[in-house]
């Protein structure tokens, strides 16, 4: 399988405080790669590593390096911009923009210089059937993103993601402000796109991680504890913590 | 394809930059002007000595003291109804009818041109209650204006209080009024004094209303009954009838430097409210 | 029993004080309604208020009380103060809340601070002693115009615009910024295509609130717009407004004339209600969005 993202040995400062401590992993093309571990131990801050939105926050310091395909994605002369249009991210929280439906597909492709407008109505719609999202909104494209349920909105915020045709999804617990029957619509949607992205999801939730990533990795205090299949680090752990946490000792 | 929403970046980010420049450029220009010709005519003498030959020689002992007068006098009058009302906003009532009106006669009051409070002020206050042309007159024209900012910096400061300071003090068995008088206020306090603080600032500055309501006699006011001038009236008489150009510019130092001392004071209290709050 | 009742007595009797300052401001705002009504209600029914407005002549000695002068000049006025002051101030708000280094922040701030302290009698004095001679100089004419008024006017309103669109502005959701930087979109695109638009109706308050200050100026404008009561056929022509007209005219005015002082008033307070009523209605919905 192809590697698509490789991190080496990348440790993550807050200030002084050391969030992320000697990651190295590589993520294949076209998996989908869970990571878990209990709050506060670095699996959010280390996907938030991968497309730099880290960069927003104050007194950040990095050593070591992350590539994608190859290419150090924090040497300096990195354009974050196109980075980020290449590895884009789903949050915790669906956060559409206060306009339409139709409006908030077309942003991406917008500002990446699309104007032609039967081409947009194609994106749109190609997006929004790729994110499961087409036959509940087709009829009201128009009307407010905000109006829709929170699992239409975390749906949108996906497909608003894919109309910019990115290579690599990051997702960040997407599930975990939905009702199950969303979960269950969001988990499908995952298990259908990674035919062609690569997908990386936080989640908080085991068996969410079981049903759907084809790699696992636990992550404790910074650390990355654990990497592996999902299915032999599920069934037969090989580190202490790890087992610990799967069997609920703690976290 | 990328090089274009790149330099139209860096472009809007100059022009950015740039309006952001030009703000503090029109602050040091005028601040920096008016110091420069007005400064070196400041001295003791001119702070402490009377007026002479209707400002064109002497001090502006009676001006800085009548705005000084204006200003605490208003603030006397202004704090607790200002205070009060705020406390009656945040600790006594919940969103209605009541309020709804409250806030729209403290909104509109903030949006009156002061002009219009001189107009009311002379109207009201110097004619029809015969206060005459006074620091009463002008101090209670400037409490009403003051009014908005003291409220809405004291609510604010009021909200800032948490709750569990208040469950605290009801869990002991304290009443409502005991509760706020010795827990709220005090937790508020320095947010109540910077509105207070910035209220003085503005009544210092204010020119047209005290103008309708004090008068301008060129005289030290003793008591609350007698005119005044303040600096604000003085400067403008000076400039505008072409007295004293350089006495000007001194007048108008001296009210810059008021003003930068009382937001210093104000900005002071502002970071130890919300340090303190934090720690 | 006895003690508890006096207690709550004691504190239905401080409810009831502190309900009575709180509607200190109500009936301040109702005194000022009715004194100024009072006063210029005769010259408003004479002459009837259409007329007033329409009416080109402003001769109090012939007891000609045209406002068509005053209002076109305070238009005048409030328009270049807005064309200049809007762009700058709004420009200066995205500039702190988006893009300025911490550091900066901290020097700009309490200069804003300033900016808004500073007397409008010394912004008047300003204008009087650098801007109408350099006008003169440029333009030439006698340098007192409604133009230079406007010009002191848009530094005057920059606080108000600035810190109230700055706030509006810090207060959009940052998920709105990381959503759009998540995909692609250049900080400046994120700003103008998503911030702003969210910030709008907080940014309209903004202008309108900056609007009402400009219009009920009287210091900055009585000092430097010449105050000339003819209409104005342009900017830089000098001209009356509403405001300094009250200002020039009141020390000396008496009877019909001092009414119509207090007519030209009830103009002023009623254009500040509508100008203020906007403004609420915008800061209204960005509460309610």
């Amino acid at each position: 399988m192809d590697i698509t993202i490789k991190a080496d040995k990348f440790n993550l400062f807050y200030g002084d405080f050391q969030a992320l401590k000697g990651i190295t992993m590589d993520i294949y093309a076209r998996t989908v790669t869970a990571f878990i571990g209990p709050s506060g131990c670095g699996k959010s801050t280390f996907l938030r590593s991968l497309n730099r939105m880290n960069d927003l926050i104050d007194g950040v310091k990095l050593e070591g390096c992350i590539t994608l395909d190859g290419v150090d994605i924090y040497e300096p002369k990195t354009d974050v911009v196109a980075l980020r249009k290449r590895v884009g991210m789903v949050f915790q929280k669906p956060n559409p923009f206060p306009m339409s439906i139709y409006d908030n597909i077309a942003y991406g492709p917008r500002i990446h210089g699309l104007k032609d407008k039967s081409k947009l109505n194609e994106v749109v719609e190609k997006s929004l059937v790729g994110a499961a999202l087409w036959n509940e909104v087709k009829d009201r494209l128009n009307s407010p993103a905000l109006r829709l349920s929170g699992g239409q909105q975390q749906r949108l915020c996906i497909a608003r993601l894919l109309a910019v045709e990115p290579e690599v999804l990051l997702m960040d617990e997407p599930a975990s402000a939905l009702d199950p029957i969303s979960t269950g619509k969001i988990e499908d949607l995952i298990a259908e796109l990674k035919k062609d992205y690569t997908i990386i999801i936080v989640t908080h939730n085991m068996q969410q991680a079981a049903r759907i990533s084809d790699s696992l990795g636990f992550f404790l205090l910074g650390r990355l504890v654990e990497y592996g299949a999902t299915e032999s680090v599920m069934t037969n752990p090989r580190q202490k913590e790890t087992e610990d946490y799967l069997t609920g000792r703690f976290g | 394809m990328r090089v274009w929403p790149k330099m139209t970046e860096r472009l809007a980010f100059i022009l950015l930059w740039s309006t952001a420049l030009i703000t503090i450029g029109c602050l040091i220009l005028i601040v920096f002007y008016i110091l420069r010709e007005g400064l070196p005519s400041i001295n003791w003498e001119f702070l402490t000595a009377y007026p002479e030959s209707m400002g064109r020689e002497g001090g502006i002992f009676p001006t800085i003291i009548g705005s000084l007068y204006l200003t605490f006098v208003s603030i006397a009058i202004a704090a607790p109804i200002g205070v009060g009302a705020a406390i009656y906003l945040t600790e006594y009532t919940r969103e209605g009818w009541i309020v709804r009106i409250i806030r729209f006669g403290t909104e509109t009051l903030a949006g009156v041109p002061s002009i219009i409070f001189g107009l009311f002020g002379f109207a009201f206050l110097v004619t029809f209650l015969h206060f005459g042309f006074s620091i009463l007159s002008g101090s209670i024209t400037l409490s009403l204006m003051s009014l908005p900012t003291i409220i809405r910096t004291s609510e604010e400061a009021i909200k800032t209080v948490p709750d569990s300071y208040r469950e605290g003090s009801f869990a002991l068995g304290a009443t409502k009024w005991t509760t706020i008088k010795k827990v709220v206020i005090p937790a508020a306090l320095p947010g109540i004094v910077t509105g207070l603080v910035l209220g003085m600032g503005r009544a210092i500055g204010e020119t047209a209303a005290v103008w309708l309501t004090v008068g301008g006699a060129l005289q030290l006011p003793v008591s609350i009954m007698d005119s005044a001038r303040p600096m604000t009236l003085h400067l403008y008489t000076l400039a505008a009838e072409g007295i004293s150009l350089p006495r000007a510019f001194a007048t108008a130092s001296v009210l810059i430097i008021m003003i930068w001392i009382i937001n210093t004071i104000a900005g002071f209290l502002m970071s130890r409210f919300s340090l303190r709050l934090r720690a | 029993m006895k003690r508890n009742f006096e207690v709550h007595g004691k504190e239905r009797l401080i409810a009831g004080l502190l309900l009575i300052t709180a509607c200190i401001a109500v009936a301040g705002v109702l005194l000022i309604v009715l004194f100024v009504f009072r006063e210029g209600w005769p010259v408003l029914m004479k002459y009837g208020p259409l007329s007033l407005a329409s009416g080109k002549e402003w001769q109090p000695t012939s007891h000609e009380y045209g406002l068509l002068p005053l209002i076109v000049g305070s238009f005048y006025v409030t328009l270049t103060a807005l064309i200049l002051g809007v762009p700058l101030g709004i420009g200066c708000a995205v500039f702190m809340a988006e893009i300025a280094p911490n550091w900066v922040n901290k020097v700009i701030r309490p200069a804003i601070n300033l900016l808004a302290g500073i007397p409008s009698v010394v912004y008047g004095f300003f204008g009087l002693v650098i801007l109408v001679p350099v006008l003169r100089e440029i333009i030439g004419g006698i340098g007192f115009s409604l133009f230079a008024g406007g010009v002191i006017l848009a530094v005057m309103i920059l606080p108000t615009i600035i810190s109230i669109s700055e706030d509006s502005l810090q207060a959009v959701p940052n998920d709105y910024k990381e959503a759009s930087l998540a995909l692609g979109a250049t900080h400046w695109q994120t700003i103008y295509k998503v911030l702003v638009p969210a910030a709008k109706s907080g940014i309209t308050a903004a202008t309108i609130l900056g609007m009402g200050r400009a219009f009920g100026e009287t210091m900055a404008v009585i000092m430097i717009t010449g105050n000339t009561p003819l209409v104005p056929h342009s900017m830089f022509d000098p001209g009356p407004t509403l405001t300094g007209t009250i200002g020039q005219e009141w020390a000396y005015a008496s009877g019909e004339h001092a009414q119509a002082l207090f007519a030209v008033g009830i103009f002023l307070f009623v254009f500040i209600i509508i100008i203020n009523s906007l403004a609420l209605l915008f800061s209204q919905k960005r509460v309610t969005s």
